[in-house]
């Protein structure tokens, strides 16, 4: 069995987590090109190396971030998406404003 | 009787000539027309027809491992059609159409098994996409047709039509699905392409591009340099890695594929057959044992180690499709790095480097399009970067413009 170490909930099985794709700044969807959104959603950091993800807690609902190698498969940091980000990121396209 | 075999029965000598299939390793030369990175069955399937069909043949096959060693020999070998998208599904049959005469041309059996594919639907969205799925496949030449549960238990007569609390409602029956030797295969492209003198060279691994004026020079390997026309990257699991060696980003995630098989038994298990809820497809093959396959692991990973959950949820799935396999034993398992795309459509054709073309993004998928990708690469390389009309739609360009090919429901339950 493989554990992951939650930093809320402390070890749990790596079967209680589901992967939310890897932490990357996101562009501003008003302000930049087709090129660049496209770039954020479809091209990750896919060189093999460590890698910084989303990861949930499914049973707490409870997002966040690892730093994993993606080919030994280590985790070697679990950590509160609070260490990053300080504030909350909204996501408006613009169409609903007036 | 031919009189030949029937001296042959008489004597003690092997009638033919020992001759090996492939020819043994040589020193690399300092230039090729084209060098093709990956030795697995696109990447032998391209030289073949290249050499076959446009006479180019100062061609070498890099394969750093073994030939066909890497998900070529690890795929559950399922072959067929019948998917969503009209591009999607001309591609396909295309390929399925070269895999019918295959071992014809190649004089060389490939144990193509034309048996048929059953796929189960348990929910009335399933039914309707696979209505969908029937009609597009039979207005592009395939023979696929919905079933319902009485047709479905006369076909397949040991399945339980009510696993795990999900009655089936009706099933996607695609005749052409078939199953061929996946090594036999590589062997037959391999020997077909060396015979007419491409040059395979395995243990040879690609380290490193090198490109002037965006176009391609040459190719760094661990046994010297080589300058070359065009290169094609074949390398499947690690498609994003030698992009990037290359100089740019491929849209591609690699996740593990696992799979497995149980002890031979007697053939109970004619077509194979693949469950869309349980994600789970269970096959005989003409050994007799159980092919056990079904999704992706749950986060990415390039590594092919095998792991218990997986082994676990697939087992659980196919005992309650058939719950007379329980009394089976596993005999092995495995995994194989698959190159996955947002839209489970492959990516083929031209890249950000003049000289430099992608077969890539084959996933959970790319067996079945072995020989139509070696023949369309083949096209392209010969016409100087003409990209034919069947692998236009998987241009890496779709992602840019949000023009994805979506393959993900025909393809994430059985590959
Ligand atoms: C468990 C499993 C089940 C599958 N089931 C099916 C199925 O039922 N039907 C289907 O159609 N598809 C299936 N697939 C997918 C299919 O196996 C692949 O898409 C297909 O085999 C890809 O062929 P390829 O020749 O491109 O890749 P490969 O056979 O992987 O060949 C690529 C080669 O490139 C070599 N290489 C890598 N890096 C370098 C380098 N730097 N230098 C030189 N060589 C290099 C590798 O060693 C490898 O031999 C399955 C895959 C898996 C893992």
């Amino acid at each position: 069995m493989k554990i992951m170490q939650c930093p809320l909930n402390g070890p749990r099985n790596i079967s209680e987590f589901v992967y939310g794709g890897q932490v990357e700044p996101m562009p501003d969807p008003q302000q930049c090109s087709d090129k660049d959104w496209a770039s954020y959603v479809f091209y990750d950091n896919n060189a093999i190396g460590i890698v910084r993800e989303w990861w949930q807690h499914a049973p707490s609902s409870y997002w966040f971030i690892a730093e994993r190698h993606n080919a030994s498969d280590d985790i070697l940091r679990t950590y509160d998406p609070g260490e990053l980000f300080s504030e909350r990121v909204d996501f408006t396209t613009g169409e609903n404003e007036p | 009787m031919p009189l030949g075999l029937l001296k042959y029965g008489r004597g003690s000598d092997y009638p033919f000539e020992r001759q090996p299939d492939l020819p043994g390793p040589r020193e690399l030369k300092k230039h090729y027309d084209v060098v093709i990175i990956g030795g697995g069955g696109h990447g032998v399937a391209t030289a073949y027809y290249l050499a076959k069909y446009h006479g180019i043949t100062n061609v070498a096959v890099l394969e750093k491992a073994y030939l066909g060693g890497g998900n070529t020999a690890r795929n559950t070998a399922v072959i067929r059609s019948n998917y969503l998208t009209p591009e999607g599904v001309r591609f396909y049959s295309a390929s399925v159409k070269l895999y019918e005469n295959l071992a014809n041309e190649f004089d060389f059996n490939i144990m193509y098994s034309q048996r048929g594919q059953l796929t189960l639907a348990h929910t009335d969205a399933t039914v309707r996409a696979f209505r969908q799925r029937a009609e597009v496949n039979k207005h592009f030449g395939g023979r696929t047709e919905m079933i319902d549960r009485q047709s479905i238990a006369e076909l397949v007569p040991c399945l339980n039509l009510d696993p795990a609390q999900l009655p089936v409602l009706a099933g996607l029956w695609h005749q052409d699905g078939a199953t061929a030797r996946h090594d036999a295969v590589a062997w037959g492209y391999a020997r077909g392409a060396t015979q007419r003198g491409v040059e395979l060279h395995q243990l040879t691994e690609v380290t490193g591009i090198e490109s002037a004026a965006g176009q391609v020079t040459g190719v760094v390997t661990n046994r010297g340099k080589i300058a070359c026309g065009t290169v094609i990257q074949a390398v499947a699991g690690h498609s994003a890695v030698m992009s990037q060696k290359a100089g740019f980003p491929l849209p591609i995630v690699a996740y593990p594929l696992q799979a497995m098989v149980t002890l031979p038994v007697k053939p109970f298990l004619n077509p194979l057959v693949s469950s869309s809820a349980l994600h789970c497809y269970v096959q005989q093959t003409s050994r007799g044992e159980i092919v056990i396959g079904g999704g992706s692991d749950p986060y990415p990973l390039y590594n092919s180690r095998a792991s218990l959950p997986l082994k676990e949820s697939l087992i659980a799935s196919a005992v309650d499709m058939f719950p007379f396999l329980s009394e089976m034993r596993l005999l092995r398992q495995w995994a194989g790095i698959t190159d996955m795309t947002a839209d489970y459509s492959p990516i083929m054709g031209l890249s950000p480097l003049k000289n430099y073309y992608l077969d890539a993004g084959w996933g959970t998928w790319g067996f079945k399009a072995t020989p139509i990708c070696g023949k369309t690469m083949a096209e392209l390389v010969a016409s100087g970067g003409e990209v034919p009309t069947l692998i236009q739609p998987f241009t890496l360009e779709r992602f840019d413009h949000f023009q994805q090919v979506n393959e993900m429901g025909a393809t994430a339950a059985s590959h």
